[in-house]
Parts: C-alpha cells; sequence; structure tokens
C-alpha cells in the first residue's frame, strides 16, 4: 500500500510539483484516458439495459427510470418527479399515459388518482445495474459451447505450443549439427510472411486432412511459432552446457535431459511463451472463422461476430460478452506481466 | 580402480588441430594432474577421456580395453566440473540421486549411498538445500558428492578449485588428497595453477599447445625440466632465463651471458654443441646465493623486493632476474647486489629450448634451505 502511494505520488522535485512532473503526469493521464476509457465505457455499458444503450445524451454510468410498487397495482409502476403546479417536488407514479395527460398516484396514498400534464414531469433516475445482460446470456445462447471450445483451443493448443516450441529450441540451441543455422534462420524467416498469405493454402491443407469444423483445425496449423522458438532458443542458451555433459555422465537420455533438466531451467522463458500463446489463441479470429463454420464449434470472438445480425443486434449481450471474453486475458496479463518482462528481459528479446 | 591408456590421441575441429598426438599410460589408483596454460588442450583431452569429446585419432583404453566408442555415461568415469554443474533445480539430494536414479537403483540403495556421501562430505544438514543457498566449498563438495556415490573407476576433476577463494582452495586441495587416500580411485585433474599440480599429484602432465612437454612426479618435473617450458612452468617464483653463448666445453660447459659477458660454469653435458652456440641457462630463484664466491657471480641491481617474513624475494629489473632468499634481507632500490649461481643449480636450454642433460655423475639435488643470515 506504501509502495502504490509513492509510486502514484512520486514527484521529482522534492515535495512539490517541478514542470516535468505536471507534464510527466499530464501525459500519463492522457494515455491512461485513452487505452483504459474505452475499456471502461464498454464495461460500464454491458450493464445498461437495451433502451439504456440507445439513450441519447449518453451517459457513462447505467441509469434507469425508477419505479415503484404501488398497492393495488399489479405491476411496477414508473416514478415520475413532477417540475409544476400544485404537486411539484412529489414523487408519483404513472398509471397510464393519455395524450399529453397523465394518470398518477402517489405510492404513499394509492386509492387517489391526479392528472399531470407530461411537459410538467421528468423521469427519476437511479443508477441500476442491468446483470441480467449476464444472468440471461447463459441461458439465452450457447454461451457455454462457445466458452468450452475457447478454452479448450487455448490451453490444448498453448500445451502444444510449449511442448513442439522447447524441443525445437532445445535441439537448435544444445546441439550442433550440419544446417543448424540454416534451420533456425528459415524457422525466423517464416516470420516475414503474412499469415493472409498463407490462409488459402492452410484452408485446403486443412480441409484435405478432414480439420474444417474441428477444434483440431484451430490448435495444430498455429502450434509451431518462430516467436515461440526463437524466444525459448535464447532463453536456453544462457542455460550452460556442462549442466547437459554433467546429466550425461549421469546416464540421463537426451529425452531426460531435456524434461528433467532443460525444461525446468526454462521455466521463466516457457511462462513468457504460455502467456502470449494464451492471449494469440483466445483473441484469434480469421483462422477461427475460416476453418469453423459451425455454431456449436465457434469459439467466442466467433459468437460475438455472429450477434451482428444483419437487420438487429442485441447491443446489451453484445457488450456483457465482450466483457467476458476480455476477461480471462486481462487477469492472466495482470497476474503474469512481471513474469512477462522477466522473461523477455533475459531471453535477450526486445 | 582402474588404469587409463592413450595413445596417439589426435583432436581436431574443422581444420584447427588442438590435440597432436597424445601417448599416456597411467597405473591403477594414481593420481594424474593435467597441468599447462589456458588454451593448452588439457580440458579437451579430459572430455576425450570422459567421452564427452570424441577422438580425431586415436585410441582411448580403460583397464586395457577400448572405449572410443563406448558413451560417456557407460564408461564408469565420474567428472568434477569447473563450474560445479550441479542441476539448480533440485535439492543437493536430488543432485547425488539424479544419476542413481537414472540406472534404476532402488530408492533404499540410492538412500544409503547418498548419506553415506553426505557424511564423508559433512553434507548432511545441506541434503534439502538447492545449490543456490550453499557456499562455494558445499558446492565443490556436492559436486564430489555426486561423482562419488556413483562409484567410478576413474574420478575426472576439470579444474575444480578454480572458482574458490584462496583459503578454501587450499582445505579443498587437502580434502581432495584425503578422498584419493581413502577411496584409492585413480583420479585424473586438470588445473592451470601448478601449486596445485605440484602438492597433489603422483604424475604430472605437464602440456602445451596440444603436446605433452614432459611427464613426471612432481620433483622430478622441479628437478630435471626437459625443456624451458616445462621449467619455466613449474615452481614459484618462476625461473630465471639468461641467454649466452657456449663460451668452454672442457670441464663442464661453460656460458658466456650475453650483454655482460661473465662466465657461467655449469655441469650440463655437452651434447653435439659448438663453442659458440646460442643456449639459454636456467635457475630457479631459490636457488641463487647472496655474495660473491669467486665463481660463477653476477652483479644486478636491485628493482623491487616483496618481504614475505620467512623469505625475501628480490627482484633485478635489468636483465629480468628474481632471486629468492631465505629469511629477510634488507634491500633498497638501485642498490648493486653481487650473486652466485651454484653451478649444480644450473640448468641449460639449447637453442630449441630443450634441457641438455645433467651430468651423469650428480644426482637430483635436495633442497636445503639455509638458515636465516
Amino acid at each position: 500500500m506504501t509502495r502504490l502511494r509513492a509510486i502514484l505520488f512520486a514527484t521529482r522535485g522534492r515535495g512539490r510539483l517541478d514542470w516535468a512532473d505536471w507534464v510527466s503526469y499530464l501525459y500519463l493521464a492522457l494515455g491512461l484516458v485513452v487505452m483504459f476509457g474505452p475499456v471502461l465505457w464498454l464495461v460500464l455499458s454491458s450493464f445498461k439495459t437495451e433502451a439504456g444503450l440507445i439513450e441519447f445524451p449518453p451517459r457513462l454510468l447505467p441509469y434507469e427510470q425508477a419505479h415503484a410498487a404501488v398497492a393495488g397495482y399489479p405491476k411496477l409502476l414508473p416514478l415520475y418527479e413532477i417540475t409544476a403546479g400544485e404537486m411539484k417536488g412529489n414523487k408519483l407514479a404513472e398509471i397510464r399515459r393519455i395524450g399529453l395527460q397523465a394518470q398518477m398516484v402517489d405510492p404513499a396514498q394509492p386509492e387517489q388518482i391526479v392528472r399531470i400534464p407530461t411537459q410538467d414531469r421528468t423521469p427519476v433516475r437511479e443508477l441500476r445495474f442491468a446483470w441480467g445482460n449476464y444472468t440471461e446470456l447463459m441461458g439465452r445462447f450457447n454461451f457455454g459451447t462457445y466458452l468450452w471450445n475457447s478454452v479448450f483451443i487455448t490451453v490444448v493448443a498453448t500445451l502444444i505450443t510449449l511442448l513442439i516450441n522447447s524441443m525445437a529450441a532445445f535441439a537448435l540451441s544444445k546441439y550442433s549439427f550440419r544446417g543448424r543455422d540454416t534451420t533456425f534462420l528459415l524457422i525466423l524467416a517464416t516470420l516475414m510472411i503474412p499469415p493472409t498469405i498463407v490462409l488459402v493454402p492452410n484452408f485446403f491443407i486443412a480441409a484435405s486432412l478432414g480439420l474444417v469444423n474441428s477444434l483440431w483445425g484451430v490448435i495444430w496449423p498455429g502450434v509451431a511459432t518462430p516467436t515461440g522458438v526463437f524466444l525459448l532458443r535464447q532463453y536456453m542458451l544462457t542455460i550452460p552446457d556442462d549442466l547437459i555433459d554433467a546429466a550425461r555422465m549421469d546416464h540421463a537420455s537426451e529425452w531426460r535431459i531435456y524434461w528433467r533438466i532443460i525444461l525446468p531451467l526454462t521455466a521463466p522463458a516457457l511462462a513468457v511463451l504460455a502467456i502470449f500463446s494464451v492471449m494469440w489463441r483466445w483473441n484469434e479470429f480469421l483462422w477461427p472463422m475460416v476453418v469453423l463454420n459451425k455454431s456449436e464449434t465457434f469459439t467466442l470472438q466467433l459468437a460475438l461476430n455472429s450477434f451482428q445480425g444483419e437487420l438487429t443486434t442485441s447491443w446489451n449481450y453484445l457488450l456483457a460478452m465482450t466483457v467476458l471474453t476480455l476477461l480471462p486475458v486481462t487477469v492472466i496479463f495482470a497476474l503474469l506481466q512481471r513474469y512477462i518482462t522477466q522473461g523477455i528481459a533475459s531471453s535477450g528479446v526486445k | 580402480m582402474a588404469s587409463l591408456e592413450l595413445r596417439g590421441v589426435v583432436k581436431r575441429y574443422r581444420e584447427a588441430t588442438v590435440i597432436h598426438g597424445v601417448d599416456l599410460a597411467f597405473e591403477r589408483g594414481e593420481f594424474i594432474v593435467f597441468v599447462g596454460p589456458s588454451g593448452c588442450g588439457k580440458s579437451t583431452l579430459l572430455r576425450i577421456i570422459c567421452g564427452l569429446e570424441s577422438a580425431s585419432e586415436g585410441d582411448i583404453l580403460i583397464d586395457g580395453a577400448r572405449v572410443n566408442e563406448v558413451p560417456a555415461a557407460q564408461r564408469g568415469l565420474a567428472m568434477v566440473f569447473q563450474s560445479y554443474a550441479l542441476y539448480p533445480h533440485m535439492t543437493v539430494y536430488q543432485n547425488l540421486a539424479f544419476g542413481l536414479e537414472n540406472i534404476g537403483t532402488p530408492k533404499a540403495e540410492i538412500a544409503a549411498k547418498i548419506n553415506e556421501a553426505a557424511r564423508m562430505l559433512r553434507l548432511e544438514q545441506y541434503l534439502q538445500r538447492r545449490p543456490a543457498a550453499l557456499s562455494g566449498g558445499q558446492r565443490q563438495r556436492v559436486a564430489i558428492g555426486r561423482a562419488i556415490v556413483r562409484e567410478p573407476r576413474i574420478f575426472l576433476f576439470d579444474e575444480p578449485l578454480s572458482n574458490l577463494d584462496a583459503e578454501l582452495r587450499v582445505q579443498m586441495r587437502a580434502e581432495i588428497a584425503q578422498l584419493h587416500d581413502r577411496l584409492g580411485t585413480s583420479m585424473v585433474y586438470v588445473t592451470h595453477d601448478q601449486v596445485e599440480a605440484m602438492t597433489m599429484a603422483d604424475r604430472i602432465v605437464v602440456l602445451r599447445a596440444g603436446r605433452v612437454e614432459q611427464v613426471g612426479t612432481p620433483l622430478d618435473l622441479y628437478n630435471r625440466p626437459a625443456n624451458a617450458f616445462v621449467a619455466g612452468f613449474i615452481g614459484t617464483p618462476r625461473m630465471n632465463f639468461l641467454k649466452g653463448r657456449i663460451a668452454a666445453t672442457d670441464g663442464g660447459l661453460a656460458v658466456a651471458l650475453d650483454g655482460t659477458g661473465g662466465i657461467i660454469r655449469t655441469e650440463a653435458a655437452l651434447r653435439e654443441l659448438a663453442v659458440g652456440a646460442p643456449v639459454t641457462i636456467g635457475i630457479r630463484p631459490e636457488h641463487v646465493a647472496l655474495g660473491h664466491k669467486g665463481l660463477n657471480d653476477v652483479s644486478f641491481t636491485v628493482g623491487h623486493s616483496e618481504q614475505l617474513g620467512g623469505a625475501t624475494t628480490l627482484f633485478f629489473p635489468e636483465p629480468g632476474f628474481a632471486v629468492q632468499l631465505p629469511g629477510q634481507v634488507p634491500a633498497r632500490r638501485g642498490e648493486g647486489m653481487g650473486l652466485n649461481l651454484p653451478p649444480e643449480r644450473v640448468h641449460v636450454f639449447d637453442s630449441d629450448d630443450k634441457a641438455l642433460p645433467l651430468g651423469q655423475t650428480r644426482p637430483a639435488p635436495p633442497i636445503i634451505t639455509q638458515p636465516a643470515a
């Protein structure tokens, strides 16, 4: 807590604000608004009802018209504050509206009905979070299926990515064989090919392997990443060769050296790659859209896309689902960002 | 316990040859030290013996059986690395157990072996610690323990003490020597430190640039170096070398020093060198005596001096000469000093730096420490 205080109130001048402090804080505040503002707006909007979303002028917080229960009326009645006439200042509930007149009732005296001109009143507003956006989401759409698909792809693909990339990195960093550097360069060279160029060929391969509309069709093509191989290789180069020699003297097989010595020691870099992989996979959109056509195989990202119908879009549900989709990566990033900087710094990747 | 033999071992990396045909044979239970300056190929030779590198040519024989094609783990050797190479993510116990687990030793047996090794190396209370939580000397002992539990035929040490401070090095030197006495196992020890070599070895192998310069017991190397390199490498302070030409060959070789022209009589055998041939004479700083005695006298101007209490080392910048005298000798910079080079202590090297054999009749000279003047 004191550390947080120290960070938040740090100044360049001693005790008072230097001009550099003003500039820094302004710049940081601007960055905060630019980057965090839309996210905040998204989260707050996801708690608005459909009507609240299309309200003009828009409000940041989810305000709704207040309702009151009045004895003798089965439904909740909307509340209004009277702005003119003898009832001015009272809060009345509307029973019905006839033209420019409204029949209203004081919740305290349910039997006495008064007529008020509609221009003499304003709705009473209160802060209300439309949790229904979230609770109804579960029942209304196949949210569970989409979530499972996304989680399955993310977890399985990340595990396979870690395994395959670390094996490649082990060979490229700890064995010397003819063509090793060429192989490594070729792997890195694939970074220069934009994914969109190989999209169609990839699809043909996936199709001929029968992977269309299968979650494995999303997982397999992306498990070997040049970035991952590079990151892990650079890190493994820092592991002393003596350890491997010692393990060889200790009767360890090559697989055992990899599994018991190299992998545990590469943990920081593996953590970085795992975080990257989770974020890539969770946010992946183009390739799943190409491979997955049936709605029961959709990931969350695809489901979000399909929510935007041609004629109507349920913005309230769309926003709620967007928030849910953002949550896991946000949490992972917030918890593990320390490892990201550490791992990147130590593997020499800038 | 095993014998070890190298026959014509050559190691090439692409064009560069780093080991030029090494022939060596060691007895069972011997403590052998490979010594030489860095880059002389001693570590490479050790790695060839243990199987981490392959020899380009030649044979490696352990107990008379050729092992060139046998993988490192199966040669029955254990190696202690310069960096210790302890697995940083495992506890001391796991480090010691790893090798035994890999060959499927039963758990109870592993525990028994580790406990015994830990007792021997005084590591009992550190077994659950990670290497990072140990001091340099403890890590060194764990590395040795890892070798011990495997009960190897030959222990290999690759500069194991170079990462320790001076005091600890002396202590670990004694511990390794004790270990050798207790286990009786053959040991091959690589170092660039000639003091380690002299104090620990049964026999020393001096290497330079991938060639064996001389093999012998420590005192052999000290007393009868085969060439100027070994003579300079073994012993501290370094042997003094003075250039000259052969002046006379009757009654023992006499050398006229370049520059001063002073005549130095020696007991070296003549061989086929003629008068006037260029030679180098060498004498150890501790063998030079103070004062003139009428034969083999030289005079130099004192540069700086090191007073060690028990001994004094004087340095003469012209012609680059050092003298170590017992006791405390007062000396001022710039003071001229008369020195005497006893003929029986003078080594002579020919123009190829080969030592001329010493006189047949003379036994290896004992080293006599004189009482302080």
